[in-house]
């Protein structure tokens, strides 16, 4: 079984993220940059998959920037076998990444697709449910546990009313969710190891398909500042402004 | 010029930075409110950091350790020096010097050090011999085939954990341009070595959990199979292994820099008096600015020395500057990002009353800040002189 991982490069999740002054976006120049959390839980579950014996090959694939190559790297340094990077430049919607996703995998032969349930940038909580629906494959997302069994895997999903445990056919997509695993540390070794490690380099011709936007942002703004809460004297007076003031009841 | 560290050193400080927070920050606060490491937290962090590569980073790749160049070893032990110096400690970095172990020495010494079942520490200082080691009293007569040992050493840094000694005694007498002085050997001594005693040294103001120990040799008998290089020829040794240790000093103080300097930031932009943040003060900015400069001073001295040890060897006028720039931008920073939180930074409820209290021994020991100088302005002097 060979497994591929996608990873997201994304502003480092301790840094205080800032808006460009022309609101085009967020600032990322000088920013460190690091993997999405939920795509590092994802590469560590794939090679716990692997180091069970049950896969023989993890495969990270990143679509954008040169500079994605850092993030694969780290994914190999974790010890993953080796990575595809998608150079290009354009902004890419949910839509665009799981095309190149779907693609990918179609040409490696990838049996099971695990990402991230979500990036902690754009947070869309997409792109996963987009690559099985392309793929008409069987989708297993926000999953807290997966085994390899005959004929497919064996899940747990993390939902509103608790846990959902489905039996899921293979080949398949699933997400992550954050309790899933603890990421392992780069140990010194595999960050040697991963400098000899191979990313082949594509273009989005080489995957062809179609990576327009079918979005426009118009302007990204701070979140407002929160005002200040006044106390209340009484239950009653509290009802009064929720009904009154608030209007929420 | 780049000062660009590789992707893979990049890797590295992640590693490090996530194994000193995840591993070592947590226990911070038992280690300094009880003075002691428990054996149990000490066998737990050297079996994670194994784990992750980081024990014996700085031994050769074919030897079992990291095989870490220069750079790359003050890149980590910059993150480690955010952390408790005996948490910190740890981590594990068997003294260089064992390097230069024959075979049989190699396997009860050097092997087990890089495995991280046994630990080193060096023994040079005496009451009467700091700056002037040379002027140790510590004798090793040779007798027969070996050698007895009289003489004490103190201010021997975790010597009560340490399995054996690397002690450094005088063995004679010899001329000299400038007049009579000492010989000096290096010995492996095991700490069960009839003769040789080790107890508690002095209660210290910097690093709780981390101690200072005496030992005693009274008539303590070495074999000289024992000898660690040459008879006669313990600084040479030394000089050859121990001249990284400035960078270490330099690379530690850069960490706690790193710490303080993040603490005073954020508060500064945080903290309201007056109706404003009391980063917006002069008084408060201006030490902040302050701050970035020493630091980044430092930061460049210490990877330049060590970039030039990697690629044909550092001076030991840069190693002096790194080491003298780092502790005394750490004397500064410390102090300063204490001033900034005011009553606050003295309570034992933030890691900045530490800091300040263990930055002090940094501009004394490997060397203190006046014999740095020393070496710095003998450099510039010498090719001066003499015409």
């Amino acid at each position: 079984m060979k497994i591929l991982v996608a990873v997201k490069r994304v502003i480092d999740a301790n840094i205080r993220v800032r808006v460009k002054p022309d609101h085009s976006g967020v600032e990322t120049a000088n920013v460190k940059m690091a993997m999405n959390p939920f795509c590092e839980i994802a590469v560590e579950e794939a090679l716990r998959i692997q180091q069970a014996g049950d896969a023989e090959e993890v495969i990270l694939f990143s679509a954008g920037p040169q500079k994605c190559q850092e993030t694969i790297r780290t994914g190999l340094a974790m010890g993953a076998d080796r990575g595809l990077h998608v150079l290009t430049d354009e902004r890419l919607e949910p839509l665009a990444i799981a095309k190149m996703i779907a693609a990918a995998a179609e040409q490696q032969g990838a049996d099971l697709i695990i990402l991230g349930k979500q990036s902690i940038d754009d947070d869309h909580n997409q792109t996963g449910q987009i690559v099985a629906a392309l793929m008409r494959r069987a989708l297993g997302s926000y999953i807290s546990e997966i085994k390899k069994v005959a004929g497919g895997f064996a899940i747990t999903r993390e939902i509103d009313a608790g846990l959902e445990k489905l039996r899921i056919t293979s080949p398949a997509v699933v997400t992550t969710d954050l309790r899933l695993n603890e990421p392992r540390y780069a140990s010194l070794p595999n960050i040697m190891k991963a400098k000899k490690k191979p990313i082949d380099e594509l273009s989005v011709a080489d995957l062809g398909v179609d990576i327009g936007c079918r979005t426009e942002i118009l302007s990204v703004v701070e979140p407002p500042a929160r005002q200040a809460g006044v106390m209340v004297s009484d239950a009653g007076e509290l009802v009064d402004k929720l009904k009154n003031q608030a209007k929420v009841i | 010029m780049n000062f660009a560290i590789t992707e893979a050193q990049q890797m590295l400080v992640d590693t490090a930075k996530r194994f000193v927070a995840e591993e070592l920050y947590p226990y911070e606060p038992e280690v300094e409110k009880t003075d002691a490491l428990p054996e149990r937290l000490r066998r737990q962090i050297i079996a994670r950091a194994k784990e992750v590569g980081l024990y014996a980073a700085n031994m050769p790749a074919e030897l079992g350790g990291g095989g870490l160049d220069t750079l790359s070893m003050c890149l980590l032990d910059r993150e480690l020096g955010r952390a408790n110096m005996a948490l910190q400690y740890t981590v594990g970095r068997p003294s260089n010097i064992l390097l230069a172990c024959v075979e049989a020495q190699r396997e009860k010494y050097l092997y087990p050090c890089i495995r991280g079942e046994k630990v080193d520490c060096i023994a040079m200082s005496e009451p009467g011999a700091g700056s002037d080691v040379r002027s140790m009293a510590c004798t090793a007569t040779a007798k027969d085939d070996d050698f007895v040992i009289n003489g004490n050493k103190h201010f021997i840094s975790h010597a009560d954990i340490a399995d054996f000694v690397i002690l450094f005694a005088a063995t004679g007498v010899e001329q000299s341009a400038r007049g009579a002085r000492k010989k000096i050997t290096a010995f492996l001594i095991d700490k069960a070595t009839q003769g040789f005693n080790v107890r508690a040294g002095y209660a210290s103001v910097s690093h709780r959990g981390y101690h200072n120990c005496i030992l005693e040799f009274d008539r303590c008998k070495v074999s000289s199979a024992q000898v660690l290089g040459e008879v006669h020829q313990g600084f040479a040794v030394a000089n050859q292994w121990l001249g990284n240790t400035r960078l270490q000093v330099a690379a530690i103080c850069l960490g706690r820099c790193d710490r303080a300097y993040e603490l005073a930031c954020e508060y500064a932009a945080t903290r309201k008096q007056f109706n404003q943040t009391i980063g917006k003060f002069q008084g408060v900015a201006f030490k902040l600015a302050d701050m970035a400069l020493k630091r980044r001073a430092a930061e460049l001295l210490t990877y330049q020395a060590a970039w030039q040890e990697d690629h044909g060897g550092m001076s030991d006028m840069e190693a002096a500057m790194a080491k003298l720039a780092a502790s005394e931008a750490l004397a500064f920073i410390a102090d300063e990002a204490l001033q900034i939180h005011g009553g606050m930074g003295l309570m034992a409820d933030l890691p900045l009353e530490r800091i300040w209290r263990d930055a002090r021994v940094e501009r004394i020991w490997e060397g203190s800040s006046e014999i740095q100088r020393l070496i710095i302005s003998r450099a510039i002097l010498r090719p001066l002189e003499n015409r």
